[in-house]
Formats: C-alpha cells, structure tokens, sequence
C-alpha cells in the first residue's frame, strides 16, 4: 500500500517535468511551423520520445501491463550512389548529411506516433488531476486505471506492428535472397570449373583415342585407361558438389539420421539424441543439417574437443538444436565467419542462435527456429470419447426428420390446408396443438443439428478456433 | 554358375551391368527396377547374389537399400552387393549390423573396372565382404583419436585398409607386392595391437576388424 502510494507521489511529481516539457514543445512546434524553423521539430519529437518512453517503462513496471513501442521503424540511412552523390527526391547531394536528416524530418512527421505521444503529453496533466481522487483513496485501482489511459495512446497499433513486421520480412527476405545468390554463384563455379573443364578434357582425349585406333592401338588403350580415371574423378568431384547443394542422406533419410551420418563421419565422439514426431520442411531440414555440420566442423577444427552432444527437439511447431562440445572455450561469432553465416541461414526462418562460450569451455550453441515444423490442427489433443463421437453421427443421421418433414413440410401443408395427412405427426393431433408441435419440431431439428457441430468444436476449443481463423499477425509477437 | 539378381532402374546401367555379368559367367535371373519388385525378387528367387542400387523408385530414396536389409531379416545371410552414387558410414553400418557377412557396400563409379567388380561380386557370393575404399577411408578418419590404430606401422595400416575392404591375404599380398607370408605376419601385428582374436576364417578377419571400427 505504501509502495502504491510512493508510485502515485513519483506520478504526481513528474508534472513538474512534463508541464516544461510541454510547454516547450509548443514553443519549438509553433517555432518550427509558423516561422519556418523546422530543424527545431526532430529535437522536440526526441524531448518528447524520451519523457514518453519513461512513462512506458514506469507503467510496465509498476502495472504489469506491457506498452510496446509504436514507432515506425528507422529509415535506413541513405545509399550512395554509383557516380558517389546522394539523393533525395530530385536533389542530389555531396554528402550523406542532408538526405538522412530529410528521411529522418519525414519519418517523424508521418508517424502517427509522433502526433499521438503528443496529443498525450497534452492531456496527461488534466488526466492525472481527474485521477486523483482514485489514487488518494485507492491508489491500485487508479494506478490501473492510469496504465489504460497510457495504453490507449501509446501503445502499439495494427498499423504500427504491420509496419514492424513489414520492415523485419524485407530486411529478411533481403537477406535469404543474397544468401541464396551467393549459393549459386559457389556452384556455377564449382561445375564451371570443376566438372565441365574436366568433361571437356575427357571429350578431348577421347577424340586422341579415336584417331590413334587404327595406327597405334596400345597408345589408344592407354589413353583410354587415362579417360576411365578421369571421368572416375570427374564423379568424385560432382559427388562434392552435390553434398554441398543437398546431402544425399538428407535427401534419403531426413534430417535425424543425416545428423547421425555427420556424428560418424566426425572424428569427435557425438552422441545424437532426436526427438522429432515428424519431418520438417525441406529447407528447414537444410538449414538446420548445414548448422550442426559446421558447428561439428568448428568443433573438431578450433575447440580442441573430444566428444560433443547434438540434441534435437520439437516443441510444439518450435525446432530446437543445440549443440554441446567439450573444447576450450572461448568461441567468438565476431572473428570466424561461420557462426554468422549459420546466423544468416537460420534468419531466413526468423532463428536465432545463443552462443555460451566461457573460456575453457565447454561450448554450447542453441538455436531456435519458431514455427517451422508441420503441426497438425488435431496435434496433441486428447481424442473425443467414443460416447461423443456416436451422438455427432446420430445427431447428423436423425436431425433431418425433425427439421424437414415434421417440420418444415408440415407447416406448407398447414398453411396451405392441403387435405393429406401422410405420416405428419402434428395433423393428428388437435389444431389446438398442431402449430406448437410444428414450431417445437423445426426448434428440436436445428438445436440437433447445431449440437452436431458444436460438440466436435467445443471439444477442440481453443485451437479449433485458432485453426478457422487466418493468424493475424498483430497477434504474433 | 552364379544365379544374380540386378536392381537399377537407369535402363542404360542395367542393361551393363546384365551384359557384364553375363559375360562372366553369371545367370542373370531378373532385372528388376523397383524397389517392391526388389523385396520380392529376393525373397523369392533367392538368387546367389544381387547387385542393388540405392535410390530406386516409387520414392527416389533409400528404397534399395530398405529392401535389402527387410530380405536380410526373413532371409539371413542372402548375399546383396549394394551399389550407390555416394557412400555414407551410416548406411555401412546398417548393411553390416547383423555380422553375417555376404554383402557389398560399393561406389558405382568401381564398375568401370570390370575386374575388380567381378571379383567383388563373387566375394560377395561366396559370403565374404566388398566395402568401397571410400568407407574405409572414412572410417578410418573417423576414428582417427583410436590410440591403438595410431599405434599401427604406414605398412600395417595399408594392409588393415585392404582387409577392411574385405580382401583375402592372398589379394593383399597380390595388390601390396608383398609375399603373402607377410602378410600374414602384418595382419598378426594388427590383431595384437587391436586386442582381436586372430581367425584363419577370411570372412571372419573381415567382419571382426569392420565391428572394431564401428564400435566408437
């Protein structure tokens, strides 16, 4: 309680800070607008952000209710371009000054959560005076009520998320795009050099062995020879070259036992554990058997170890991997090139890769890539009870009877007065009672037939609903 | 006369590896192209030996070798020589995992030369092992940490190589330019630094010395 009320006091007396801020801020925006110094308006968006960025994290923690920021993303800063200008719109520039602070001016200005942060910096002293009384005389409610208040105009929005999630699929898309450019051009050379120059020395020789046939045929036997050990190394080669596009075991067997043939092929003693219900996809498979060969390799190359663990795992649609060795430790992703280049692989699938690595070991590397694996609507749900199951089929099997003829039909011949009686249970009976008995059947016949749909609904609940429904991805943190 | 049974479904390879056979002396007694054709062709036929390729249709996998090692259970000991455009330890290990000797784990590329794949196919037959030099290569990396085999003579471990592929001593001796008496003597050494019991059996020698490798 007295924790409360020290919040509520600490809330109060930052309206010493805010009311100069605000006062301030129309300052540099009446300065800014009216007199035309505009280089005043990204000083006051900043003076306002970090007052506002104060308020989020006070309110986080003294509320438990979490406010995202809302703010677009930052412009990139500004590409230089080939004849070594900048540009903006239709002026080019010498240097990189001015057209970054023209995209940062407009960035500020087109965010709505500029003008929202504003807007509640304007109301927040008349808000937290109306509020007063609450925080006198029950100063959690009103704490609670504050965080609302907050949250309706400094929390995120759709708009603000998407953006977010927006920028964050462009910048991966970007980069799944160079790593596989960058893949193909490793294999055009590869064939390029490799395989094709080789094939065209075995045509040659070849030729050689054609026209020493009649005249000399030893020395075509020898250059025979010669083309048969070519064209071995020739394959030797490709088989190289295809283990770098798709090991074939991937490709046979999936990825456990892709793992297992890389823990045998490894000097090191690697105990493998996989616990996975299902394959993955084929480029998470990929991904992922590229990570554990190179973290084995790095492994057997620089950390000195003996034995390493590989530990796969599934939770839910999650796939987790780490890799345990026992070197010496000490392994740091900013000198070699291969643990950014596992980073870069795995970022195509939004993983991520935490590196424990104190000097004198041991090393782990767990990665996690978060929804990639295939998960079923009926995954891990108890099945429904036999009981359950016949009433849906006899729900779904009787309900027209009630609904058509007992009901429906019976009503048109009612209305209509036709004479036959046929096998309509309420023309027998007295008219007093036919329409109650009509009504009462058309209400049994769609209360069955909605039962039938909902028992199998309700059973599955949450994720039923989860499955009907596209996942909106302001949902998704 | 040999009685082979050939799975590959590249018409080209097949039809080689019918002619090449043939031409040495085999009974070629079916060609089949898939892999439940295999597993039946196997089971049935029970042909003296069978020269398989991995990757078979209907699902472009590891088909052959499935078949290969389901006709090994019902059938134990069934001779099968399989062929495969790579070779991985782990497909080495299931093909020799019920120690029972009679199968072949090779490159496609050793049926260039005819010789030596004829001569693996009847070892093969005759119940012995043919692994391609690549396995042992790679077996031998891996278990590069192994103190005892670290312990072996450059001599020595050029024959425990040629054994590994399932060669008998009078093969080595052959290929090494070594009388086979020293061979035999070399292959004395390797058993002791090993810790193995020694085996007159051919066949045997092989498997004992592929199981140590394996054991890691």
């Amino acid at each position: 309680m007295l924790r409360r009320f020290g919040q509520v006091a600490t809330l109060l007396a930052l309206l010493a800070v805010e009311i100069p801020v605000l006062v301030m801020s129309l300052l540099m925006l009446l300065l800014a607008f009216a007199v035309g110094m505009v280089f005043l308006f990204p000083p006051q968006v900043r003076l306002i952000r970090v007052v506002v960025n104060h308020h989020r994290r006070l309110v986080s923690a003294w509320t438990g209710l979490e406010i995202e920021q809302p703010y677009l993303p930052k412009p990139p800063p500004p590409v230089r371009q080939p004849d070594g200008l900048y540009r903006s719109d239709r002026t080019l520039y010498k240097t990189p000054r001015i057209p970054a602070w023209n995209d940062r001016w407009k960035w500020m200005l087109t965010d709505p959560a500029t003008w929202r942060d504003g807007l509640w910096l304007l109301l927040e002293p008349l808000v937290k005076l109306v509020l007063v009384p609450a925080f006198l005389l029950r100063p959690a409610w009103g704490l609670r009520m504050y965080g609302l208040w907050c949250d309706l105009l400094l929390g995120a929005t759709v708009a603000s998320r998407l953006a977010g999630q927006v920028t964050h699929l462009t910048r991966v898309r970007n980069l799944a795009a160079d790593t596989q450019a960058a893949e193909m051009r490793r294999i055009e050379r590869d064939l390029h050099d490799g395989t094709q120059a080789r094939l065209v020395a075995i045509g040659m020789t070849l030729g050689a062995a054609e026209q020493l046939m009649d005249e000399d045929p030893n020395a075509a036997k020898a250059l025979l020879a010669k083309v048969r050990e070519a064209s071995s190394e020739t394959l030797t080669e490709l088989r190289t070259v295809i283990r770098g596009i798709l090991p074939p075991v991937l490709a046979e067997r999936g990825l456990a036992d892709a793992v297992r043939a890389l823990a045998i092929d490894s000097p090191l003693n690697v105990s493998v554990d996989v616990d996975l219900p299902k394959r993955p996809e084929p480029p998470v498979e990929a991904a992922a058997y590229f990570a554990v060969s190179e973290l084995l390799a790095n492994a057997a190359r620089h950390g000195g170890a003996a034995t390493a663990m590989i530990d796969i795992s599934s939770e839910g649609p999650n796939l987790r991997i780490s890799v345990t060795d026992d070197g010496m430790g000490g392994a740091d992703p900013s000198k070699g090139s291969g643990l950014a280049g596992i980073e870069r692989r795995l970022a195509a699938f939004d993983g991520v890769l935490a590196l424990n690595s104190p000097p004198g070991g041991p090393t782990t590397v767990v990665m996690d890539m978060p929804s990639v694996l295939p998960v079923h609507w009926s995954d891990g749900l108890p099945k429904m009870p036999r009981w359950k199951v016949w009433t849906v089929v006899l729900l779904w099997g009787t309900a027209w009877c009630p609904l058509f003829p007992q009901g429906i039909v019976t009503a048109i011949f009612k209305i209509f007065s036709i004479p036959v009686k046929s096998w309509f249970l309420a023309l027998y009976l007295p008219p007093f009672w036919q329409w109650p008995v009509i009504i009462g059947m058309i209400a049994l016949g769609i209360t069955m037939y909605v039962m039938a749909m909902r028992l199998p609904m309700r059973h599955n609940g949450p994720r039923w609903l989860m499955e009907a429904t596209p996942r909106r991805p302001w949902c998704h943190k | 006369m040999s009685r082979v049974l050939i799975a590959e479904d590249l018409y080209l390879l097949r039809d080689g590896l019918v002619h090449l056979l043939q031409a040495h002396g085999f009974t070629v007694v079916a060609a089949v192209e898939s892999g439940p054709e295999l597993l039946k062709g196997l089971v049935e036929l029970r042909p003296d030996v069978s020269v398989v390729d991995v990757r078979l249709p209907p699902t472009f996998t590891d088909e052959g070798l499935q078949a290969s090692l389901a006709a090994r259970k019902q059938v134990p000991g069934l001779p099968i020589l399989v062929l495969s455009q790579h070779v991985e330890q782990l497909y080495a290990r299931e093909l020799l995992a019920d120690g029972s000797g009679g199968i072949g784990y090779l490159l496609k590329d050793r049926v260039f030369n005819a010789e030596q794949f004829v001569d693996a196919v009847r070892r093969v037959a005759a119940g012995g092992t043919a692994m391609d030099p690549e396995v042992i290569a790679k077996l031998l990396a891996s278990n590069a940490r192994n103190e005892p085999l670290a312990a072996l003579t450059p001599r020595e471990r050029e024959v425990l190589e040629a054994m590994a592929e399932g060669r008998s001593n009078a093969a080595i001796s052959q290929r090494l330019y070594l009388s086979e008496s020293a061979v035999a003597k070399h292959t004395a050494n390797i058993f002791g630094k090993l810790g193995l019991a020694p085996s007159d059996d051919d066949n045997r020698r092989v498997l004992a010395v592929l199981t140590y490798l394996n054991k890691r």
